[in-house]
């Protein structure tokens, strides 16, 4: 038996030796203090530009529309109350729109906003997990100043028409008086999509440096030159104003290099997407099974099944002892004991959420391993639903 | 998808799931406790075959679970049914949550609720076969199986919206 098989990229993803050994020098030598004027200082802060630069030349940006942050998460929370807070204060009473099959960093601010007394309007996706453009259309309103909407979803993998909106809100801001901002949470999609921002044609783009194999602790935020935003941390004024706080300056590096190290692997993508739709072919097998999100669009590493009569925290486990790690939408996993927001959106039941289980591979799977999972699961599964009662 | 949690389960529990006892359906129970609600995620079934001992006392011959759960729900039917096997039925009305999760090595805060759905399962059961052989049934359980029942209908309540989702999705099928 195979160690210990990672199929979780979407959770997470290993921090590639190279882009390790790209940090390693500025947690012991170049240690300084980016705000520092001594030499100690300066060379951080090159680093930092460094990091910058090949993170803008990625999205086709300028640098100065990189901010760096702690998370994702962060730079979600920025863009949604920086750019609300600015326009509050210009004296507008703002409406923003989100989906519901967002990530918890867009859709928990977006519930606090409405706590606040914004109006927030959250658009249902269709059945295959698509938000279309003919949805958001529907919730924009004379007062929409924002608009918020995942490139690629966490969960179900599906890709979502970010340029085609972002094509028609352009369309419609030249004649709207008031401008709609558009942000995407990109997270997912960086080492797969295309993020070039003048095509998808966002204001607002998040990305994160560990689900791309960098480490954890780093997120950034693409903000386009002239988009009205306010800090939400304050302090030395860092990153522009925009986020203050000493910069994580290995993390920083670690991003940088991860961005770079993405192109490289662009080759890669195929084979990955080989593996998944040998994945789905052979698990759609297993009778009583369901793939949840379109098939077509759809991130190249992601598989998402429900298995019935089979609750998913248990099959989890059961993998997890066989030395396999996936994920699952199971209300059991979760802290608040609910299934998965993503899944009830797109119509499943309660029932059909609690068997659902998430594949995520990356640049380490491989084809033995692939293999080992398809001959372990059937089996799981079978004495899973010989305990249970359906 | 958090999995925070996992972690803390106890050695017992993992063993319990990756090997369950008594597990399957029973043919021809005497005694059937469900419990649980597939729209939170934890279905429980419970059948007892209950039998007369030589000094005329009932004891629970046999015992099986079928489970829809967690590993916590799956774990705690598994060791319910080791602790109740040959236990007379006095004896197994005593059995509560604190002994199981007590035998299995304690649970996470946030699966407790299995080990209650656990032993509930066995009250049903025993109450199931009193109630059809029409023989006297202690107070405390009389009480609690109404309060089963109504928890039943309060979570049915609560996710009524999600029930009405799967009814819905059930018609279309």
């Amino acid at each position: 038996m195979p160690k210990q098989i990672y199929l979780d990229y979407a959770a997470t993803t290993p921090t590639d030796p190279e882009v390790l050994k790209t940090m390693m020098p500025y947690f012991k030598k170049e240690f300084g203090n980016p705000s520092s004027l001594h030499r100690f200082g300066q060379i951080a802060l090159v680093a930092i530009d460094e990091a910058r630069r090949k993170v803008a030349k990625f999205l086709n940006c300028q640098e100065d529309e990189i901010v760096f942050t702690g998370s994702a998460t962060e730079a979600n929370n920025l863009a949604i109350f920086g750019v609300t807070k600015a326009l509050k204060k210009k004296g507008i009473k703002p409406h923003i729109i989100t989906s519901k099959i967002e990530h918890h960093a867009v859709l928990h601010p977006f519930e606090e906003s409405e706590k606040q007394g914004i109006e927030v309007s959250f658009i249902a996706p269709n059945k295959e997990g698509i938000i279309k453009l003919e949805s958001v259309k529907k919730a924009i309103k004379e007062n929409t100043v924002f608009v918020s909407l995942m490139y690629a979803n966490n969960e179900i993998g599906t890709i979502q028409p970010i340029e085609e909106i972002g094509q028609f809100l352009a369309k419609i801001n030249k004649e709207r008086k008031q401008r709609i901002y558009f942000h995407t949470d990109a997270v997912q999609a960086i080492n797969y999509l295309d993020c070039n921002i003048k095509e998808l044609g966002v204001d607002l783009l998040t990305l994160s440096a560990h689900k791309i194999y960098g480490p954890k602790g780093v997120g950034a935020l693409f903000i386009k030159k002239g988009t009205p935003i306010k800090p939400i941390i304050y302090g030395g004024g860092h990153e522009f104003g925009l986020r203050s706080g000493t910069e994580n300056v290995a993390g920083i590096v670690g991003l940088g290099k991860a961005i770079e190290l993405g192109e490289k692997y662009k080759n890669d993508i195929e084979r990955i997407k080989k593996l998944r739709d040998k994945i789905i072919e052979k698990v759609l097998k297993i009778p009583n099974t369901r793939l949840n999100g379109l098939k077509e669009k759809r991130l190249p590493n992601n598989v998402n099944i429900s298995i019935s009569g089979v609750e998913g925290e248990s099959l989890m486990i059961a993998l997890d002892q066989q030395g396999i790690a996936v994920s699952t939408g199971s209300a059991c996993s979760s802290r608040e004991l609910k299934p998965s927001h993503v899944l009830l959106a797109i119509g499943l039941s309660p029932k059909e959420a609690h068997g659902s289980l998430r594949i995520t591979l990356g640049r380490f799977t491989t084809e033995e391993e692939v293999d080992y999972f398809l001959k372990v699961l059937p089996n799981v599964v079978k004495r899973l639903r010989e305990i249970s009662p359906f | 998808m958090n999995k925070r949690q996992f972690t803390l389960y106890s050695k017992k529990v993992l063993e319990h799931f990756r090997h369950p006892k008594n597990y399957g359906k029973m043919e021809k129970p005497n005694g059937v406790g469900k419990v649980g609600n597939i729209v939170c995620g934890d279905v429980m079934y419970l059948y007892i075959k209950v039998s007369k001992k030589r000094n005329g006392k009932e004891y629970i011959k046999d015992i099986k679970f079928q489970t829809y759960g967690c590993l916590a729900a799956i774990a705690s039917s598994s060791i319910l049914t080791e602790l109740v096997k040959g236990k007379t039925l006095e004896e197994a009305i005593k059995i509560d949550r604190s002994q199981i999760v007590k035998k299995l090595g304690g649970l996470p805060p946030i699966k407790m609720h299995c080990s209650v759905l656990a032993s509930d399962a066995l009250l049903e059961a025993i109450y199931d076969y009193l109630n059809k052989h029409k023989k006297p049934i202690p107070k405390f359980l009389n009480e609690r199986h109404k309060q089963i029942e109504k928890e039943k209908k309060e979570i049915k309540k609560r996710y009524k919206k999600w029930t009405k989702l799967e009814e819905k999705l059930k018609e279309k099928e």
